[in-house]
């Protein structure tokens, strides 16, 4: 059983007459500690694909199994608790709570699972260390650089210890030097802890920190490599 | 699992976030709470107000008046042909058996001298049985007897405010007074019973024999002429029988016939004014009812404000659901925040009320009764409100896709 498996997944949007097919029956699988790269041209289709693995979407047709265990049949709550506990995201545009601190950005994943809360903080602060951010706990995203709001994110969509990384172009707004980094970062938790990254990004030479690369192109995968 | 205190915390933080906006729509809570108190505070104090007339008046009352209501079919107001007697007085007493006291009446105004003071006031002739009826008692000396009655002394009873611009801080009894320049001696003095139901002061008034007044003070159109008969039931159950007893015995010793319409009236005081207290309960209510709309609307602009915060803060709630926040983590949310708004405004709504309350009682001189139950009600409505109007808000925001909602700009 893998971890994650996509079985001929579509997702059409109507536009008033017209029916966008963004995801073509894609079908896919990715085991416990992959590093997967996802690349593609704009509009491809890669945020879609991304946003259904991470149980912020669901899919038009096809299913979507995860732990073996078929998504579609999931309600709602389940759901959040899935992305709660297995899941943790990295966006783009970072996604931080403002006027709320980094340890307090990082407790909100701990909020909805009953942890006390001095366990909610001694572990956001650890989460705060692991990313490089001693210090600057009390920081709010506005007074944090990009690099460093987008280490918030990542001790945040880990410090349920989720399994899974799903990473959409995390890169996008950093620069070359940031951006490599957060890269090494996300190298050291999938060596070290086994954790199962999976990112969008249009660098090959960020694409070339992954251990396979899957590319889009109109709704499908054209190509579903490993990196030698 | 949901986190309650975290939630609070949560809800607190948006609310302060907003403080102008918090304040206004807290405003219209605090509005409708403070209304609702102070209308129901204004309304309960003339309620009690009258209750403590009712109970000053004496309970059981029933008065007698001379004249028919009505004469030849034109209305005549009662009291006005003498027809009353100290004899029907006297067999009232003895033929009605509904009947537990009976006390007649001979009254006028008449000036007062008290060495170089005097005062006008109202002269109330009656027997020693009226202190009783009217469960009147006396702060110094003693009352006349029916031997005084018999024999028409010349002493007086004086009612608070006569002793008040009389005599000042001086002890009247055993003094002489003139009234209409006949001397007069003051046995005693009646204890203070403030306004009646009219607002008229009912300390302003001296009590003598009702002989005394018929032959020395007033004249009589005729001998043993009474202006009113005041008669106490045995009990409230009693009161209609004593009317109706006093009706037929009266009837009789007046030798009225068949068709013939009374020559007097008889009134029942304490249905009259359980009659009052009850309209003044009506009118609580309808003030509380008034007031209760402005809470309403009150809360309904919570909610407003509460769809507006839900709208803003599409994003917020998009990544809260991203990371694992269930239905219920986002409707608590919103609804602790509307709560905390309603809550916040009533706690201030009631300060507010009560402050009100005072002011007007201050101000108007009415007795005001903030009760802890309006408080209670106040409160646990405002309450009411917030989760009422909030739920809408906050279970629209939750049914929101998490996609969709991340994706808000
Ligand atoms: N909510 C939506 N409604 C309608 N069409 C949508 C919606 N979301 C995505 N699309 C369309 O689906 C297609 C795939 O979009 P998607 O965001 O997955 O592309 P992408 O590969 O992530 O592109 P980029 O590299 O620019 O982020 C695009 O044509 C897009 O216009
Ligand atoms: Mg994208």
């Amino acid at each position: 059983m893998s971890l994650i498996e996509a079985q001929k997944i579509s997702k059409v949007y109507r536009l008033g007459d017209i029916d966008l097919r963004a995801l073509d029956h894609i079908s896919s699988t990715i085991e416990k500690s992959e590093f997967v790269a996802i690349m593609g041209q704009s509009g491809s289709g890669k945020s879609t694909f991304m946003n259904i693995l991470g149980c912020l979407d669901t899919p038009t047709d096809g299913h979507y199994f995860l732990d073996g265990i078929d998504t579609g049949r999931l309600s709602r709550d389940d759901l959040a608790e899935i992305r709660n506990k297995k899941l943790g995201f990295v966006f783009q545009g970072f996604n931080l709570l403002s006027r709320t601190s980094a340890l307090e950005n990082v407790e909100l994943p701990m909020l909805y699972n009953g942890f006390a809360a001095h366990e909610r903080r001694d572990r956001a602060r650890q989460a705060l260390k692991n990313v490089g951010l001693e210090g600057r706990e009390d920081h709010h995203p506005n007074q944090l650089s990009g690099g460093q709001q987008q280490r918030v994110a990542i001790a945040r969509a880990l410090v349920n210890e989720a399994p899974i990384i799903l990473a959409d172009e995390p890169t996008g707004n950093l620069d070359t030097r940031t951006s490599q980094e957060i890269m090494e970062l996300f190298v050291r938790l999938n060596q070290e802890s086994g954790i199962t990254v999976i990112l969008v990004t249009h660098e090959h030479d960020i694409a070339a920190y992954g251990k396979r690369i899957i590319r889009f192109s109109d709704g499908r995968i054209i190509t579903d490599e490993a990196v030698i | 699992m949901i986190n309650l205190p975290s939630t609070f915390k949560i809800s607190f933080r948006a609310l302060r976030v907003n403080k102008m906006r918090s304040g206004l729509t807290m405003l219209g809570i605090i509005i409708g709470v403070g209304a609702v108190i102070a209308m129901v505070a204004v309304g309960a104090g003339a309620t009690q107000q009258i209750a403590a007339q009712i109970s000053s008046m004496g309970s059981n009352l029933l008065i007698v008046l001379p004249g028919a209501t009505t004469s030849g079919g034109v209305r005549m107001g009662a009291g006005t042909q003498p027809t009353l007697t100290m004899a029907d007085a006297e067999a009232i007493l003895r033929e009605c058996p509904a009947v537990e006291a009976v006390a007649p009446t001979h009254s006028g105004t008449a000036q007062i001298v008290f060495s170089h003071m005097n005062w006008s006031t109202a002269i109330l002739g009656t027997t020693p049985s009226m202190l009783d009826i009217r469960e009147w008692r006396l702060t110094a000396g003693r009352s006349f007897t029916s031997q005084d009655v018999k024999s028409a002394t010349k002493v007086a009873l004086l009612g608070q405010t006569v002793v008040d611009n009389l005599f000042g801080d001086q002890d009247p009894v055993g003094h002489a007074i003139r009234i209409k320049n006949l001397p007069f001696t003051v046995v005693g003095v009646l204890a203070p019973k403030g306004q009646d139901a009219r607002g008229h002061d009912q300390d302003d008034t001296i009590m003598i024999p009702i002989t005394t007044a018929q032959k020395k003070l007033f004249g009589a159109q005729f001998p043993g002429m009474v202006r009113v008969i005041t008669v106490k039931a045995k009990n409230a159950e009693d009161l209609e029988a004593a009317e109706q007893q006093i009706t037929e015995l009266l009837r009789q010793r007046h030798r009225m016939g068949q068709k013939q319409e009374n020559d007097f009236t008889v009134r029942n005081l304490t249905q009259l004014m359980q009659a009052r207290e009850e309209s003044t309960r009506v009118m609580t209510l309808l003030l509380g009812a008034i007031a209760s709309v402005s809470l309403l609307v009150g809360g309904i602009g919570i909610m407003n404000i509460m769809l507006v915060s839900v709208t803003e803060r599409t994003r917020e709630i998009g990544i809260r659901m991203a990371i694992g926040a269930k239905t219920w983590d986002i409707r608590l949310q919103f609804i602790i925040e509307a709560l905390t708004l309603s809550l916040i405004g009533g706690i201030i709504g009631t300060i507010a009320g009560v402050a009100t309350s005072a002011i007007i009682s201050s101000a108007s001189g009415w007795p005001i009764v903030v009760s802890p139950l309006s408080i209670v009600l106040a409160f646990g409505f405002s309450g009411f409100i917030g989760i009422f109007f909030g739920f809408y808000p906050a279970y629209k925001a939750s049914l929101l896709n998490p996609i969709d909602a991340l994706r808000y700009e």
